[in-house]
């Protein structure tokens, strides 16, 4: 079997051209390993070798960033390699953020597999963790040895494009993907070990760690509901029929607007839901049961809420990332503000 | 002082026998007869067989209604499984004998859509805790027309009553060895160990009703309030399942018998920690109780002078508020947790894992993802029923090939993400 081609993405100071005086230079292509690149050809013996290495600047790459990003993605491709590695990066941030980067810019454009390494807290790894597989390295290139060591062996599984596993087994960065693994000790055992730990305030980690729940506590009550204007907004998915904007039925990238001005009633001729995480066929039959236009005409008729805004907004909550549900909120909300509504009711499926 | 000596006698082997049933040289005679006798005793089983599973063979067994291990009080008050069996006498003292590395498993059509596998070889087999056992498999079927929960009753009881029989076995024969567990009350171990850190175990039984079940004493766990029980008094069969749901992290019988939390803070006691006791809480579905129970967790915490507890949480979804509840209501008495859970973060291990969180929860062991996808190669004998591996929690549609492969999510696998820890599994 032939070996497994590798280019890698150093900087200056790696490639020993110099230190922060030489930060600008611009991006180069050499054939063959250049520093770390030799201790990761000795470390992969005969199964993978270092082809090439592109060496750039830490201040070329970020002060001119989608030039110096075309030009190393053109360098990668040039050698069409079967794995890109950047860095190890350790504590410098400047070149954590370009290894993050053009990883991902590789990963992304060129669909190879890459792999780089840093010290946690460099800001690369924060903003890439998720992106792209980054080993955690010391703070120092003193910690060279250690980073190939981990290095070397997950690049040969990635290039195979074999089953990676749990974060502590591998040496990544935990980057939000669940992956089981079997521990040597026994659940309750290790429960016991980090109690003791927490009770003596000695370190400990978390195998969980809590996600941060965004908690939102509620408006006062509206006290005047006879002179309100109430909105109705949706993540159940309902839209004219047909869904004219074409909301997702799952992980929605939008929301939609509608106007239900002189609309009395959702009837099966005009309305559907777009959502693909339910039942649809009683929403279709009558979408109020799922956006009550119908009951907040009959209250607006009898004078029990001033009146039903002409608008509403809807998107499909199945399977869609909170993140997306938020930015959505946050901007339909303004328009609400500004038209002048006075409370929302959201309903769901 | 309270002591339970627990005398385990080593079962290495299980085998039929046509004479009377006992145990010889760590050898369990099973003579089927004996068995069938006693399940058919309730008039509400038509139809009993029985079958041996040993560790290695290709061997599947599905759908696992309970894992119950054989014991027997040979001294000290009351009986094994206090309430269904035994009389309801506190027990947790004197001696228990116990067939170590032998299991009772309960199988049959029960309640189809709702049970577990146990593959005794195979990638399966890593991932159940009773591949290791030996294992006494008994498939009963109900008569005609018996409701699901009676259904669950009757099978609940005959596996209980056949543990016993077993267990019976080991009463006369010298263990392999004794482990001796003491328990002293709060006055004297406060006295005994001044400097060492409190430590109580708050164990949450799964509650939810509709064949989530667990029973205390006989007493069922969603008419409970949260309460104390000695740690010993779990070894004699005081809590049992009466559960039949998503098996990965669903307590059998056996894992409440061998509570591994207990005897791992067992482990320490007098050493690193003093065990001062077990908080017992259910997980009932309305949040009035929630709330109810979650309170009575703290205050009991708090009232036993608790410096840290271990929370161990049965099930998923539901329950995970209760466990929420539970760390930040003790948390906020100034007492530190550490909890056990496991996890559904979708088959790719992308979603949020839990249903609910807090960042006072920061000490969590898990026992895993339980949408983990598994492809179990077919085995050579099926006890139990391969027909409904499609609809058991963790199975979908057609998820047999023409190889005989089956692909399910690990919550299938009975004991799989257990969160008492009872498990090696873990996720990052």
């Amino acid at each position: 079997m032939s070996k497994i081609r590798v280019v890698q993405y150093i900087n200056q100071f790696f490639a020993q051209i110099g230190g922060e005086e030489k930060a600008d230079i611009p991006a180069e292509l050499r054939e063959g390993p250049v520093g770390p690149g030799l201790a990761l050809n000795q470390a992969w013996g005969d199964e993978a070798e270092v082809v090439a290495t592109i060496i750039c600047g830490d201040s070329y790459f970020n002060e001119n960033l989608e030039k110096a990003q075309a030009e190393v993605l053109e360098m990668v491709k040039s050698q069409n390699p079967d794995m890109f590695i950047a860095g190890p990066a350790f504590n410098a941030g400047r070149y954590g953020v370009a290894c993050g980067t053009i990883a991902k810019a590789v990963q992304d454009n060129l669909n190879i597999p890459v792999l780089t390494g840093m010290y946690e807290e460099n800001p690369g790894a924060d903003m890439f963790k998720k992106d792209v597989y980054i080993v955690a390295t010391k703070n120092s290139a003193a910690g060279m040895r250690d980073a190939i060591k981990k290095m070397a062996p997950l690049a040969l599984k990635l290039a195979r494009h074999e089953a990676i596993g749990a974060s502590c087994e591998e040496g990544y960065m935990p980057n939000g993907v669940r992956v089981n693994l079997f521990e040597k000790e026994r659940g309750s055992a290790r429960a016991v070990k980090m109690l003791i730990a927490k009770l003596n305030g000695k370190p400990f980690t978390t195998e969980f760690p809590m996600p941060t729940f965004d908690r939102v506590a509620p408006n006062p009550a509206v006290k005047d509901m006879a002179h309100a204007t109430v909105a109705l907004c949706t993540s159940g998915g309902i839209v004219p029929l047909g869904n004219p904007d074409h909301i997702e039925s799952s992980s929605a990238s939008h929301y939609g607007e509608y106007d239900i001005t002189g609309v009395m009633d959702l009837d099966a001729a005009h309305w559907a839901t777009a959502h693909g995480g339910y039942d649809p066929v009683y929403a279709n039959e009558d979408a109020d049961r799922v956006l009550p236009v119908d009951i907040l005409r009959e209250m607006e008729k009898e004078g029990r809420i001033g009146k039903l805004h002409n608008k509403f907004y809807t998107t499909v909550g199945n399977g869609t990332a909170v993140a997306s549900s938020k930015a959505f909120a946050a901007e339909y909300a303004q328009k609400l503000k500004a038209d002048g509504v006075d409370c929302v009711i959201m309903t769901s499926t | 002082m309270k002591k339970l000596e627990l005398g385990n006698i080593l079962i290495h082997d299980v085998q039929f026998s046509n004479e009377g049933s006992k145990v010889e040289n760590g050898v369990l005679y099973v003579n089927k007869e004996e068995i069938c006798k006693i399940a058919l005793e309730d008039e509400n089983i038509a139809s009993c067989e029985v079958f041996l599973a040993r560790p290695g063979e290709s061997v599947r067994i599905t759908p696992v209604k309970d894992v119950i291990e054989p014991r027997v009080k040979v001294e000290g008050k009351g009986g094994i499984f206090p309430g269904w069996i035994a009389k309801v006498d506190t027990v947790g003292e004197g001696r228990t004998h116990v067939l170590k590395g032998a299991a009772v498993v309960t199988t049959g059509k029960i309640v189809g859509f709702q049970e577990g596998i146990i593959d005794m070889s195979g990638p399966g087999a890593d991932y159940t805790p009773f591949s290791k056992t030996y294992n006494v498999v008994v498939k009963m079927e109900p008569v005609e027309g018996l409701k699901q929960h009676e259904h669950e009753y009757a099978l609940r009881i005959a596996g209980f009553k056949i543990a016993c029989f077993l267990g019976e076995l080991g009463r006369n024969v010298t263990p392999d060895e004794v482990k001796t567990y003491e328990f002293d009350n709060i006055v004297e171990s406060a006295a005994k160990y001044p400097n060492l850190p409190r430590v109580a175990y708050v164990q949450m039984l799964q509650s939810q009703g509709l064949l989530h079940d667990t029973y205390v004493y006989g007493v069922d766990a969603k008419k409970t309030l949260t309460t104390i029980i000695t740690p010993t008094e779990v070894m004699d069969g005081a809590i049992v399942s009466g559960n039949c749901v998503s098996s990965c992290d669903k307590n059998p019988t056996y894992v409440h018998m061998n509570n591994p939390v207990v005897t791992d803070l067992f482990e320490q006691h007098g050493k690193t920690l003093n065990f001062v006791g077990m908080i017992i809480t259910n997980e009932n579905v309305y949040l009035a109780d929630k709330e109810r129970s979650s309170n009575w967790s703290a205050k009991l915490a708090k009232y036993l002078g608790c410096d840290g507890v271990i929370i161990s949480q049965e099930g998923f979804g539901n329950p995970d508020t209760d466990l929420i509840m539970n760390t930040k209501k003790i948390e906020a008495e100034g007492i530190k947790t550490v909890i056990i859970t496991d996890e559904y973060a979708g088959r790719d291990g992308k979603s949020q894992s839990l249903a609910d969180a807090d960042p006072s929860a920061d000490a969590v062991v898990t026992g895993g993802n339980a949408n983990q996808v598994i492809v179990l190669p077919p085995m050579e004998t099926v006890y139990g029923h391969l027909e409904f591996v499609d609809t058991i929690a963790g199975g979908s549609a057609n998820n047999i090939d023409a190889h005989g492969n089956i692909t399910v999510e690990i919550q299938a696998i009975t004991g799989a993400t257990n969160e008492t820890g009872f498990n090696y599994l873990s996720a990052r």
